[in-house]
């Protein structure tokens, strides 16, 4: 089994449901993102989410625009993200490692050398976020010989024949956006939340998590009762921005923060 | 690769928005409903009589169409060589080609309900357009600019906020029309529902190239028919600027079956061609994926967007329009670029030699003529689209050419 399908079925197994962590590779740097990514390990994270930081990130948010700036400007690239993925699977043999990238950061290097090489730093899945499945069949005829699980994202504006190909696009999961708009902390969840999961839900046997706003364990415990899966991203991403100056809060706040967070899934 | 030009035209793009390789739609799913909404309201509008003829009567009465075919006699005599003509978009309202696009789009809001428009600009001539058709047809108005691009067109955003728009500056990157793009996309994916993002170049995802150059087609049309009543005959070479690229596909793209006649497109040299100096995409771009299309963009070799730089804020830009990708692999448009040094040149010569100060943009296309001309038999014909007109710009020139502070 895979490690994904393996972390959903363990899962089940342990009664609760996966808690999903985004960091921007490399930020602020690379060495305290290597402390950050561990710290995050350590802390109850089942699957780690990476962005890959991209000069033109035009579906997040300030928190995550701001991160892959200070990522780029500490002079991170591609080779150091694929160090920083090693370090992690040396650190976690088990939790499954998603990249979050812009497709032209995979396709300006050739899609399926891009694909090797994270494959072999030990990348489980890929989420492009500007890459629609209708434009994907080479990237997923490549994904699939290779052996490189996709993640796709499901909009509350995605009507019902699209949530079909997009599921059927997923190989690894379906990545739910609870809201319009960009990555962001967000004071409370949307109403509709539960109906358009529901919809997803009907539509795939595939695990659904949900993403984008989500940032306190009152809304993680929240959305866990509905879905397989929780991503928090500019809540921990903030902690690091607001201990810029200061590594050792930084982490210890990181550490109390996923923790809480990610005991918000245990049903 | 396309090989017999004369059939392939109207079909492209493909129902999905492909130039051939280039064009697409890559865009994050929060917008797809959108654009699908725009694709289908669009090809339902551009079958209806009404749309049509409430769009020629807006660009005639509002926008002042259709603009001169202006024989530039001085020009022409002091080069000795191709007779000039210039193609008069400087003369329509707000003072560029872009308020044709704009007029087309806000009418396709208003047939979509969407009462809140936003747009990206970088010289302001897009968002002075999209403000002044806002305020005509009572939507309310978001321009995105980069902080840079507000400083060095200080003139159009006051022109935007007395029509009524709010000016959002963009502080994010090299805080110019890329990061404008950006943010408007960010906005439109939030507000999606109640706001049309009026697109000004013909640029991004699918509709847009395809919807862009269609609304600036008049430009070649009236140009066409206008040359056949002066000269009697084709022209031998257009030529125009190219940022995204929409002022040089409106004309152009008439031409295109005329095999006789040759097209070129000016990019932005900047500087020079070294990283990071200049916006000319075919000089040091190659093929990716940015903000929503897949063409040839300026990056890096981790694919990241290169900086860029233009005396011109219109062309600061590190992608170029899909088609004009399409059409350069067709070997049908051919490509260059002027600087900066040049383009002030030319924006002098122009304003002082015809008594027309063009746009930094359209300068681009009169640095290539003052070059080109001379090379031209006499009896030849070269027009150039004069796209805009350089009031905005005539601060900067004053600082950049060392007279200081106006």
């Amino acid at each position: 089994m895979d490690r994904i399908a393996a972390e959903f079925s363990r899962a089940k197994d342990e009664n609760r449901k996966s808690f999903i962590a985004y960091l921007c590779a490399g930020d602020p740097n690379y060495e305290t993102s290597l402390k950050v990514t561990q710290v995050v390990l350590e802390s109850g994270v089942h699957i780690l989410e990476f962005g890959v930081p991209f000069s033109d990130p035009l579906a997040d948010g300030w928190t995550n625009q701001c991160a892959a700036k200070r990522a780029l400007d500490s002079g991170i690239t591609k080779k150091d993200v694929l160090n920083l993925i090693r370090a992690s699977r040396v650190l976690s043999a088990k939790v499954p490692i998603v990249l979050y990238a812009y497709y032209n950061q995979i396709f300006s290097q050739g899609t399926e050398n891009y694909l090797n090489d994270c494959l072999e730093a030990g990348v489980d899945a890929i989420l492009a976020l500007d890459l629609p499945p209708m434009e994907a069949e080479d990237y997923l005829a490549t994904c699939e010989r290779v052996g490189m699980k996709t993640v796709f994202i499901v909009a509350p504006t995605t009507p019902g024949n699209r949530i079909c190909e997009i599921a059927k696009a997923s190989t690894g999961f379906v990545y739910y956006v609870s809201r319009e708009g960009v990555t962001g902390v967000r004071d409370s969840l949307e109403t509709s939340l539960p109906r358009k999961l529901k919809t997803i839900q009907e539509n795939t046997s595939k695990p659904v998590v949900v993403g984008f706003g989500i940032s306190k364990p009152s809304q993680v415990r929240e959305v866990a009762e509905i879905a397989d899966g929780v991503v928090v991203g500019s809540a921990i991403v903030n902690v690091i921005a607001d201990h810029l100056d200061d590594e050792e809060a930084m982490l210890s706040g990181l550490r109390n923060s996923v923790r809480e967070l990610s005991e918000g899934v245990l049903l | 690769m396309i090989t017999k030009m004369s059939t392939d035209r109207s079909a492209l793009p493909d129902e999905s928005g492909h130039f051939g390789s280039y064009g697409g739609l890559y865009v994050p799913e929060t917008l797809m409903t959108a654009l699908q909404e725009l694709s289908e309201t669009y090809a339902e509008a551009k079958k209806d009589p009404a749309y049509v003829e409430q769009l020629n009567w807006h660009l005639k009465e509002f926008a002042g169409r259709p603009t001169e075919l202006y024989f530039a006699e001085r020009m022409t005599e002091s080069l000795g060589g191709a007779k000039i003509y210039f193609k008069r978009e400087d003369l329509l309202h707000t003072g560029a080609h872009k308020i044709n696009n704009v007029i087309g789009q806000a009418l396709l809001a208003l047939r979509m309900g969407k009462k809140r428009i936003i747009a990206e600009t970088g010289a302001g001539q897009h968002g002075i357009a999209t403000a002044a058709a806002c305020a005509k047809f009572g939507l309310e108005c978001v321009i995105y600019m980069g902080r840079v691009d507000m400083e060095r067109q200080a003139l159009n955003v006051y022109r935007m906020r007395l029509c009524g728009a709010e000016v959002r500056p963009v502080d994010a990157g090299q805080k110019t029309l890329k990061e404008a793009v950006s943010e408007a996309m960010r906005d439109w994916v939030t507000n999606v529902r109640n706001t049309h993002y009026i697109l000004g170049s013909a640029l991004g995802s699918h509709p847009y190239p395809m919807m862009v150059r269609d609304f600036h087609r008049i430009i070649g049309q009236e140009a066409k028919s206008q040359i056949f009543e002066k000269e009697g005959r084709l022209p031998d070479e257009l030529c125009a600027c190219v940022g995204g690229g929409s002022n040089a596909i409106g004309l152009f793209y008439d031409f295109l079956e005329d095999e006789s006649v040759q097209m070129i497109g000016v990019e932005a040299g900047g500087r020079g061609i070294e990283q990071g100096e200049h916006a000319a995409r075919f000089q040091g771009g190659k093929l990716g994926v940015l903000q929503g299309t897949k063409t040839y963009v300026l990056q890096n070799e981790d694919g990241q967007i290169e900086l860029t730089h233009s005396v011109s804020a219109g062309l600061d830009y590190a992608a170029i329009g899909p088609e004009h990708a399409f059409y350069r692999d067709a070997g049908r448009i051919d490509y260059t670029y002027a600087t900066d040094e040049e383009v002030l040149e030319a924006f002098q010569k122009c304003s002082q030699i015809e008594g027309i100060i063009p746009a930094l943009e359209s300068a681009h296309a009169i640095a290539y003529a003052l070059k080109r001309a001379p090379e031209m038999e006499k009896d030849s014909i070269l027009l150039v689209n004069m796209s805009g007109r350089g009031d905005k710009d005539v601060q900067q020139a004053a600082k950049l050419l060392g007279e200081g502070d106006l």
